[in-house]
């Protein structure tokens, strides 16, 4: 009870006090990541759809592992089970606020571990309409906020960011997301490119809770508005604190995923 | 059946029982898995060959199935990957292979691996100086990127200050070498079964082998130390003067790779010091890699690389590369198909001779996949170990199906 008058008048003071939109952007941001804190690890599998213009489809089958790391960015392992010629091929990422992510490559034909560049931030992730960075942990400094409007998207009380994006090699001007009131989860994100354009929408749907806490969109559609492709993942099988730790995110696990 | 197909079959059936005894140990099988392709080959060489009369077009199929199960909630597994191929023209290329047969046990800070494996040590695209764990395949391609499965014990420990594998390796497998009817021969075939050693053990020497790698920061470094047969064989002439026999060397080897990441650069650099009883010898290969990513706001990322290769061995018979440079340029669309294109260019500095290679490559659907590899030779230098294969250019065209 006391907690809840505390939190009612904390709100309340902040209401009192007059924001800048970068304030109140800021401020809306800091919350959704914390509202995402504490998850640990994280595992779920990745059904990548993509539809050209002709409505012609292709599927990937990808595995995704995540590691939280505090006051950084986030480990990732991704594995790809099909198409099957690439099967086995696996990707480890050291992901940074601002300098640069450490990434290495799996080639199971090869059985060789390459270092590779994380310059390529703007390129598509297995020819999908998802860029690299669309699909990276977020990250607070990677970005600068401004709080523009209050809007009503399907029914869901949102509000509207825009954000800049402030690491090396994006392919964004801006983009702006539209994050809902109540559990602040991202409902849709719009695409700048380099000459201001609208490029993309993402939608994100299906949102389920785990632990009590942590919000997951089981789906998530990028509509690319230039070219008239799409790309749709659906995920399945999320699960949380099932107690990997940094030893599961070494360089040389990549040679026995599967 | 030849002496040494006989011994490599027989290690490799021994070897399975083993494996098989241990593997039905464990009954609690958790999950398996049957991937692999099939793959049909056609070759079209641009001239008749120097020293023999094979047809200028060849074709051949191939089966690389992978048999994967997993149990102990996935911290043991068995691999099972046999590699077969059937040859129209060269019958040294048609050939069996456990490329893999190895039986793996995970632990938190260390991995142990027992059976036939494969392994890749280095960094630069050109050559691969410090990778000498498995033999060469070379009747697969005669680019050596092929590799046959090495028996072995391998000992992975994880630390803090990087990771340490430890290699035992009790039998040695031999090179293969193309026939008589075969392309990229020279004047006289290789007998590859009347192959000598220099050490009394023979195939039975065992190997040893020690690499320490880590990553710190923009920086991947490897160290590496090898004691055992050499796997490339210093070739002899037979008695009777109409064959070349293969010689194996007793060698100690200690390589270094490193590669530093920095933006879109990559720097990278590999080198060794041979001990062998014919010769004492420093190699390297150095270079840069380069990539435009999203051309002009495309998809397509355009990769440039350019390597400096040394070789300071006695014999210019045996060093193909001792003062040559290799351009490239890889093309990689991220489309859908994932398209690729290589344009490579190698170059002997000293004699002018040359080399091109073209590989591309494309997915059809969800199954299948299509490559294409040409190469092209412009060897004029008598001395030159490339010398018998200037008339050797060919294109080549691959359609593989996964399963």
């Amino acid at each position: 009870m006391y907690k809840f008058l505390i939190v009612l008048m904390l709100t309340v003071t902040s209401l009192a006090v007059a924001e800048t939109p970068e304030e109140k952007g800021f401020a809306i941001a800091l919350e959704t990541d914390n509202r995402d804190k504490g998850w640990q690890d994280s595992s779920a599998v990745m059904k990548m759809v993509l539809r050209n213009r002709h409505g012609q489809e292709s599927v990937r089958q990808i595995r995704v592992v995540n590691l939280e790391m505090e006051g950084d960015g986030d480990k990732g392992l991704t594995v790809f089970d099909e198409p099957r010629d690439i099967k086995g091929t696996a990707f480890l990422s050291y992901s940074h606020a601002l300098v640069a992510d450490e990434q290495w490559i799996y080639l199971p034909a090869l059985k060789r571990v390459k270092r590779i560049s994380s310059s390529n931030k703007s390129g598509p992730f297995m020819g999908s309409e998802f860029a690299y960075e669309d699909i990276s942990s977020f990250e607070i400094p990677k970005y600068n906020y401004l709080y523009l409007r209050d809007e009503v998207l399907d029914g869901i009380d949102c509000f509207v960011l825009e954000l800049r994006p402030q690491y090396q090699y994006s392919g964004y001007t801006k983009s702006y997301v539209w994050v809902d009131k109540v559990e602040y989860r991202n409902q849709k994100v719009e695409y700048y490119d380099r000459k201001g354009s609208l490029l993309k929408v993402q939608r994100f749907t299906d949102y389920q809770l785990y632990l009590n806490q942590y919000w997951r969109a089981h789906t998530m559609t990028m509509d690319n508005k230039q070219n008239g492709k799409s790309t749709t993942l659906y995920w399945t099988n999320f699960k949380f604190k099932t107690g990997l730790t940094s030893a599961d995110f070494k360089k040389n696990d990549l040679k026995r995923q599967r | 059946m030849p002496i040494s197909r006989r011994m490599t079959l027989n290690v490799s059936v021994k070897t399975l029982c083993c494996l098989g005894l241990l593997f039905s140990t464990f009954s609690h099988v958790q999950a398996y898995e049957l991937t692999g392709y099939v793959s049909g080959e056609f070759r079209y060489s641009l001239s008749n060959s120097l020293y023999s009369e094979p047809e200028q077009h060849a074709s051949s199929v191939a089966f690389y199935p992978e048999f994967y199960s997993e149990w102990d909630r996935g911290r043991q597994s068995l691999i099972i990957s046999p590699f077969f191929r059937v040859d129209t023209q060269d019958v040294e290329r048609t050939h069996l292979d456990f490329r893999e047969l190895q039986w793996l046990l995970v632990k938190d800070s260390w991995e142990l691996r027992v059976g036939m494996s494969k392994v890749f040590w280095g960094v630069t695209e050109s050559q691969h100086l410090v990778d000498v764990i498995n033999q060469t395949d070379l009747v697969e391609n005669n680019d050596t990127e092929d590799k046959l499965g090495q028996p072995m014990i391998n000992l992975s420990l994880f630390q803090n200050w990087g990771t340490v594998d430890l290699f035992m390796m009790p039998y040695f497998r031999e090179r293969t070498f193309v026939g008589k009817n075969g392309r990229f021969r020279s004047a006289l075939v290789v007998e590859k079964d009347a192959a000598k050693y220099e050490s009394g053990a023979g195939q039975r020497h065992l190997d040893i082998a020690v690499r320490w790698s880590h990553s710190i920061g923009e920086w991947d470094i490897g160290l590496s130390h090898f004691y055992g047969t050499n796997r490339e064989p210093l070739l002899l002439l037979n008695e009777s003067g109409t064959a070349l026999i293969p010689f194996y060397e007793t060698m100690k080897q200690t390589g270094l790779d490193v590669q530093y990441t920095f933006q879109s650069w990559l720097w990278k650099l590999e080198t060794i010091r041979r001990d062998t009883k014919s010769d004492t010898f420093t190699a390297f290969t150095g270079g840069v890699e380069y990539t435009f990513y999203n051309i002009l706001d495309s998809n397509l990322d355009v990769g440039v690389l350019a390597e400096y290769l040394f070789d300071d061995r006695n014999s210019e018979s045996l060093a193909s590369f001792e003062n040559d440079a290799l351009f490239a340029t890889r093309f990689t669309w991220n489309d859908e198909q994932s398209s690729e294109l290589l344009f490579g260019l190698i170059h002997d500095l000293s004699s002018n001779d040359a080399g091109w290679n073209v590989e591309a490559s494309r997915r059809i659907g969800n199954r299948w996949k299509v490559s294409l590899e040409a190469r092209f030779y412009n060897i004029k230098d008598e001395e030159s170990v490339l010398y018998p294969l200037r008339n050797d250019d060919y294109i080549q065209l691959e359609f593989m199906r996964y399963f």
